[in-house]
Protein backbone atom coordinates (compact mmCIF):
# COMPACT_ATOMS: atom_id res chain seq x y z
CA UNK A 1 0.00 0.00 0.00
CA UNK A 2 1.49 3.42 -0.48
CA UNK A 3 1.69 5.80 1.95
CA UNK A 4 -0.73 8.88 2.08
CA UNK A 5 1.18 11.53 0.56
CA UNK A 6 2.37 9.70 -2.78
CA UNK A 7 0.12 9.88 -5.88
CA UNK A 8 -2.57 7.63 -6.24
CA UNK A 9 -1.94 4.52 -9.10
CA UNK A 10 -4.45 3.62 -11.81
CA UNK A 11 -4.97 0.35 -9.88
CA UNK A 12 -5.91 1.79 -6.56
CA UNK A 13 -7.91 4.66 -8.41
CA UNK A 14 -10.57 1.56 -9.61
CA UNK A 15 -11.04 0.74 -6.49
CA UNK A 16 -11.94 4.18 -5.04
CA UNK A 17 -14.08 5.63 -7.45
CA UNK A 18 -17.68 4.73 -5.85
CA UNK A 19 -16.18 6.13 -2.40
CA UNK A 20 -15.25 9.17 -4.84
CA UNK A 21 -18.57 9.18 -6.70
CA UNK A 22 -20.29 9.21 -3.68
CA UNK A 23 -18.89 11.68 -2.01
CA UNK A 24 -17.27 9.26 0.65
CA UNK A 25 -13.85 10.16 0.17
CA UNK A 26 -11.86 12.13 3.27
CA UNK A 27 -10.97 15.42 1.68
CA UNK A 28 -6.90 14.88 1.39
CA UNK A 29 -7.79 11.42 -0.62
CA UNK A 30 -9.94 13.09 -3.07
CA UNK A 31 -7.42 15.87 -4.01
CA UNK A 32 -5.13 13.16 -4.50
CA UNK A 33 -8.01 11.34 -6.55
CA UNK A 34 -8.76 14.38 -8.64
CA UNK A 35 -4.95 15.47 -9.19
CA UNK A 36 -4.60 11.61 -10.84
CA UNK A 37 -7.72 12.20 -12.67
CA UNK A 38 -6.25 15.46 -14.22
CA UNK A 39 -3.31 13.70 -15.54
CA UNK A 40 -4.69 10.33 -17.02
CA UNK A 41 -6.98 9.93 -19.50
CA UNK A 42 -7.12 5.97 -19.25
CA UNK A 43 -8.60 6.70 -15.67
CA UNK A 44 -10.96 9.41 -16.79
CA UNK A 45 -12.18 7.12 -19.48
CA UNK A 46 -12.99 4.55 -16.53
CA UNK A 47 -14.53 6.69 -14.72
CA UNK A 48 -17.20 7.93 -17.30
CA UNK A 49 -17.61 4.17 -18.37
CA UNK A 50 -18.73 3.77 -14.66
CA UNK A 51 -20.94 7.05 -14.48
CA UNK A 52 -23.00 5.55 -17.91
CA UNK A 53 -23.15 2.31 -16.47
CA UNK A 54 -25.08 3.71 -13.72
CA UNK A 55 -27.14 5.76 -16.04
CA UNK A 56 -28.00 2.40 -17.79
CA UNK A 57 -28.64 0.59 -15.20
CA UNK A 58 -31.25 3.51 -13.75
CA UNK A 59 -32.93 3.01 -17.18
CA UNK A 60 -34.12 -0.37 -16.52
CA UNK A 61 -37.75 -0.72 -15.87
CA UNK A 62 -38.68 -1.27 -12.10
CA UNK A 63 -40.77 -3.95 -11.22
CA UNK A 64 -44.54 -3.04 -12.67
CA UNK A 65 -47.10 -4.27 -10.73
CA UNK A 66 -49.30 -6.98 -12.67
CA UNK A 67 -52.84 -6.90 -13.30
CA UNK A 68 -53.30 -9.93 -10.54
CA UNK A 69 -51.72 -7.93 -7.90
CA UNK A 70 -53.58 -4.90 -8.37
CA UNK A 71 -56.68 -6.35 -7.96
CA UNK A 72 -55.17 -8.05 -4.30
CA UNK A 73 -54.36 -4.52 -3.40
CA UNK A 74 -57.04 -3.01 -4.44
CA UNK A 75 -59.11 -5.82 -2.51
CA UNK A 76 -56.75 -5.04 0.97
CA UNK A 77 -57.84 -1.36 -0.03
CA UNK A 78 -62.09 -2.58 0.03
CA UNK A 79 -61.31 -4.72 3.30
CA UNK A 80 -59.57 -1.57 5.15
CA UNK A 81 -62.63 0.96 4.01
CA UNK A 82 -65.25 -1.64 5.39
CA UNK A 83 -63.18 -2.27 8.74
CA UNK A 84 -63.36 1.51 9.23
CA UNK A 85 -66.86 2.14 8.22
CA UNK B 1 -68.07 7.51 9.67
CA UNK B 2 -65.59 10.86 10.10
CA UNK B 3 -65.99 13.23 7.36
CA UNK B 4 -63.80 14.08 4.66
CA UNK B 5 -62.67 17.59 5.72
CA UNK B 6 -61.34 15.77 9.02
CA UNK B 7 -59.54 13.11 7.36
CA UNK B 8 -57.50 14.96 5.31
CA UNK B 9 -56.39 17.68 8.13
CA UNK B 10 -55.61 14.82 10.22
CA UNK B 11 -53.17 13.99 7.57
CA UNK B 12 -51.43 17.43 6.21
CA UNK B 13 -48.57 17.53 8.66
CA UNK B 14 -48.79 19.69 10.81
CA UNK B 15 -45.61 20.90 11.71
CA UNK B 16 -44.33 22.56 8.81
CA UNK B 17 -41.19 23.83 10.65
CA UNK B 18 -38.96 22.11 12.42
CA UNK B 19 -37.75 23.29 16.28
CA UNK B 20 -34.83 25.32 14.87
CA UNK B 21 -37.41 27.48 13.08
CA UNK B 22 -35.98 26.08 9.01
CA UNK B 23 -38.53 25.52 6.90
CA UNK B 24 -39.58 21.19 6.67
CA UNK B 25 -39.24 19.72 3.26
CA UNK B 26 -43.30 18.67 2.78
CA UNK B 27 -43.74 14.74 2.22
CA UNK B 28 -44.05 14.10 -1.29
CA UNK B 29 -46.64 11.44 -0.64
CA UNK B 30 -48.61 13.49 2.32
CA UNK B 31 -51.03 14.39 -0.84
CA UNK B 32 -51.64 10.72 -1.62
CA UNK B 33 -51.46 9.60 1.48
CA UNK B 34 -54.37 12.36 2.38
CA UNK B 35 -56.43 11.37 -0.60
CA UNK B 36 -56.06 7.18 -0.12
CA UNK B 37 -56.95 8.22 3.88
CA UNK B 38 -60.26 10.04 2.67
CA UNK B 39 -61.35 6.97 0.82
CA UNK B 40 -60.02 7.32 -2.66
CA UNK B 41 -58.79 4.00 -3.73
CA UNK B 42 -57.10 5.42 -6.90
CA UNK B 43 -54.66 7.96 -4.35
CA UNK B 44 -53.95 4.51 -2.21
CA UNK B 45 -53.15 2.24 -5.73
CA UNK B 46 -50.89 5.16 -6.68
CA UNK B 47 -48.67 4.90 -3.84
CA UNK B 48 -48.33 0.91 -3.91
CA UNK B 49 -47.20 1.39 -7.66
CA UNK B 50 -44.78 4.16 -6.79
CA UNK B 51 -43.09 1.85 -3.59
CA UNK B 52 -44.22 -1.28 -5.58
CA UNK B 53 -40.73 -2.46 -7.12
CA UNK B 54 -38.71 -0.75 -4.02
CA UNK B 55 -40.44 -2.74 -1.79
CA UNK B 56 -40.44 -6.04 -3.85
CA UNK B 57 -36.67 -5.63 -3.82
CA UNK B 58 -35.93 -5.30 -0.31
CA UNK B 59 -38.09 -7.66 0.65
CA UNK B 60 -36.51 -10.02 -1.54
CA UNK B 61 -33.13 -9.70 0.10
CA UNK B 62 -34.77 -11.01 3.35
CA UNK B 63 -36.64 -13.46 2.16
CA UNK B 64 -36.23 -16.66 -0.03
CA UNK B 65 -38.36 -16.06 -2.60
CA UNK B 66 -40.27 -13.74 -4.93
CA UNK B 67 -43.66 -15.37 -3.97
CA UNK B 68 -42.40 -14.91 -0.25
CA UNK B 69 -41.38 -11.08 -1.11
CA UNK B 70 -45.07 -10.25 -2.83
CA UNK B 71 -46.84 -11.81 0.38
CA UNK B 72 -44.26 -9.32 2.67
CA UNK B 73 -45.13 -6.34 0.27
CA UNK B 74 -49.04 -7.09 0.74
CA UNK B 75 -48.86 -7.74 4.38
CA UNK B 76 -46.95 -4.47 4.71
CA UNK B 77 -49.96 -2.61 3.32
CA UNK B 78 -52.48 -4.52 5.33
CA UNK B 79 -50.30 -3.04 8.56
CA UNK B 80 -49.47 0.64 6.71
CA UNK B 81 -53.80 0.77 6.41
CA UNK B 82 -54.28 -0.18 9.81
CA UNK B 83 -51.71 2.09 11.17
CA UNK B 84 -52.39 5.30 9.46
CA UNK B 85 -53.99 7.00 12.50
CA UNK B 86 -50.77 6.59 14.18
CA UNK B 87 -48.72 7.95 11.70
CA UNK B 88 -48.25 11.47 12.28
CA UNK B 89 -45.76 12.70 10.02
CA UNK B 90 -42.39 12.75 11.87
CA UNK B 91 -40.78 10.81 9.30
CA UNK B 92 -41.51 10.72 5.70
CA UNK B 93 -44.29 8.70 4.50
CA UNK B 94 -41.12 6.33 2.42
CA UNK B 95 -39.39 5.97 5.69
CA UNK B 96 -42.02 4.25 7.71
CA UNK B 97 -43.52 2.25 4.89
CA UNK B 98 -39.98 0.87 4.67
CA UNK B 99 -39.52 -0.10 8.52
CA UNK B 100 -42.86 -1.77 8.39
CA UNK B 101 -41.75 -3.66 5.92
CA UNK B 102 -38.25 -4.30 7.12
CA UNK B 103 -39.59 -5.57 10.43
CA UNK B 104 -42.36 -7.68 8.68
CA UNK B 105 -39.20 -8.99 6.17
CA UNK B 106 -37.63 -9.55 9.13
CA UNK B 107 -39.98 -11.81 11.02
CA UNK B 108 -40.87 -13.69 7.99
CA UNK B 109 -37.53 -14.35 6.75
CA UNK B 110 -35.93 -17.57 6.33
CA UNK B 111 -32.46 -16.82 4.65
CA UNK B 112 -29.55 -15.64 6.93
CA UNK B 113 -29.88 -12.28 6.54
CA UNK B 114 -26.19 -11.28 8.00
CA UNK B 115 -23.64 -14.03 6.75
CA UNK B 116 -22.79 -12.85 3.78
CA UNK B 117 -19.75 -11.44 3.39
CA UNK B 118 -19.46 -7.81 2.29
CA UNK B 119 -16.28 -7.79 0.49
CA UNK B 120 -15.14 -10.39 -1.58
CA UNK B 121 -12.18 -10.33 -2.64
CA UNK B 122 -12.67 -9.83 -6.64
CA UNK B 123 -10.64 -6.17 -7.67
CA UNK B 124 -12.57 -4.37 -9.96
CA UNK B 125 -10.52 -4.39 -12.61
CA UNK B 126 -8.60 -7.48 -13.49
CA UNK B 127 -5.00 -7.14 -11.99
CA UNK B 128 -3.47 -8.21 -15.11
CA UNK B 129 -4.49 -5.02 -17.33
CA UNK B 130 -2.28 -3.06 -14.52
CA UNK B 131 1.71 -3.32 -14.91
CA UNK B 132 4.13 -3.74 -11.76
CA UNK B 133 3.71 -0.28 -10.94
CA UNK B 134 -0.08 -0.27 -10.76
CA UNK B 135 -0.56 1.94 -14.04
CA UNK B 136 -2.99 1.02 -16.80
CA UNK B 137 -1.56 -1.49 -19.37
CA UNK B 138 -4.56 -2.47 -21.16
CA UNK B 139 -6.46 0.49 -21.19
CA UNK B 140 -10.35 0.73 -21.21
CA UNK B 141 -11.44 1.80 -24.61
CA UNK B 142 -13.67 4.59 -25.46
CA UNK B 143 -17.29 3.27 -26.00
CA UNK B 144 -19.66 5.70 -23.61
CA UNK B 145 -20.94 7.39 -26.59
CA UNK B 146 -21.60 4.46 -28.99
CA UNK B 147 -24.32 3.26 -25.42
CA UNK B 148 -26.17 6.15 -26.58
CA UNK B 149 -27.02 4.55 -29.82
CA UNK B 150 -30.85 2.99 -29.50
CA UNK B 151 -29.82 -0.33 -31.20
CA UNK B 152 -26.98 -0.54 -28.82
CA UNK B 153 -28.47 0.54 -25.43
CA UNK B 154 -31.32 -2.29 -26.03
CA UNK B 155 -28.88 -4.88 -26.37
CA UNK B 156 -26.88 -3.10 -23.49
CA UNK B 157 -29.81 -3.43 -21.59
CA UNK B 158 -30.07 -7.42 -21.86
CA UNK B 159 -26.10 -7.23 -20.79
CA UNK B 160 -26.89 -5.03 -17.38
CA UNK B 161 -29.73 -7.53 -16.85
CA UNK B 162 -27.84 -10.69 -17.64
CA UNK B 163 -24.99 -8.80 -15.10
CA UNK B 164 -27.76 -8.39 -12.31
CA UNK B 165 -28.78 -12.01 -12.57
CA UNK B 166 -24.88 -13.00 -12.15
CA UNK B 167 -24.13 -11.28 -8.89
CA UNK B 168 -23.80 -12.05 -5.40
CA UNK B 169 -27.50 -11.91 -4.40
CA UNK B 170 -26.44 -8.95 -1.51
CA UNK B 171 -24.29 -7.11 -4.26
CA UNK B 172 -27.48 -7.67 -6.53
CA UNK B 173 -29.89 -5.73 -3.87
CA UNK B 174 -28.28 -3.18 -3.28
CA UNK B 175 -27.31 -2.32 -6.69
CA UNK B 176 -31.36 -2.47 -7.51
CA UNK B 177 -31.92 -0.26 -4.70
CA UNK B 178 -29.86 2.52 -5.74
CA UNK B 179 -29.68 2.53 -9.19
CA UNK B 180 -32.91 0.71 -10.32
CA UNK B 181 -35.39 2.20 -7.24
CA UNK B 182 -33.34 5.55 -6.91
CA UNK B 183 -32.87 4.94 -3.04
CA UNK B 184 -29.90 6.93 -1.09
CA UNK B 185 -27.32 5.28 0.25
CA UNK B 186 -28.20 6.08 3.52
CA UNK B 187 -31.78 4.82 2.90
CA UNK B 188 -30.72 1.48 1.66
CA UNK B 189 -28.22 1.27 4.76
CA UNK B 190 -30.80 1.98 7.41
CA UNK B 191 -33.38 -0.76 5.54
CA UNK B 192 -30.49 -3.05 5.35
CA UNK B 193 -29.09 -3.04 8.85
CA UNK B 194 -26.10 -2.36 7.25
CA UNK B 195 -23.22 0.28 7.81
CA UNK B 196 -22.80 2.93 5.11
CA UNK B 197 -19.56 2.05 4.07
CA UNK B 198 -20.31 -1.70 3.54
CA UNK B 199 -23.22 -0.28 1.62
CA UNK B 200 -20.67 1.26 -0.66
CA UNK B 201 -18.29 -1.64 -0.93
CA UNK B 202 -21.37 -4.12 -2.21
CA UNK B 203 -22.32 -1.15 -4.13
CA UNK B 204 -18.84 -1.18 -5.97
CA UNK B 205 -18.17 -4.37 -6.33
CA UNK B 206 -21.83 -4.34 -8.40
CA UNK B 207 -20.70 -1.61 -10.26
CA UNK B 208 -17.68 -2.69 -11.28
CA UNK B 209 -19.39 -5.91 -12.53
CA UNK B 210 -21.47 -4.40 -14.57
CA UNK B 211 -19.18 -2.09 -16.19
CA UNK B 212 -16.81 -4.95 -17.05
CA UNK B 213 -19.93 -7.02 -18.88
CA UNK B 214 -20.62 -3.62 -20.55
CA UNK B 215 -17.16 -3.22 -21.86
CA UNK B 216 -17.00 -7.37 -23.11
CA UNK B 217 -20.47 -6.95 -24.72
CA UNK B 218 -18.65 -3.63 -26.28
CA UNK B 219 -16.47 -5.91 -27.84
CA UNK B 220 -13.43 -4.24 -26.42
CA UNK B 221 -12.58 -6.17 -22.86
CA UNK B 222 -9.99 -8.58 -22.98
Amino acid sequence: MLGRSQPLVCQQMVELITDYLEGALPRSQRRRFEAHLAGCEHCSEYLEQMRTTIRLTGRLRAEDLSPQMSAEFAAIYRRWQAESD
Amino acid sequence: MISLGLLVAIVVPRRVRREDGAPRAVDPDAELLARARAGEEQAFMSLVARYHSTMLHLARSFVGSDAIAEEVVQDTWVAVLRGLERFEGRSTFKTWLLQILVNRARSTGVREHRSVAVGDATPAVDRSRFDGGGAWMSPPEHWVEDSDDRLVAEGLADQIKEGLEALPSRQREVLMLRDVDGLSGQEVSEALGISEANQRVLLHRGRSRLRAALELQMGRGI
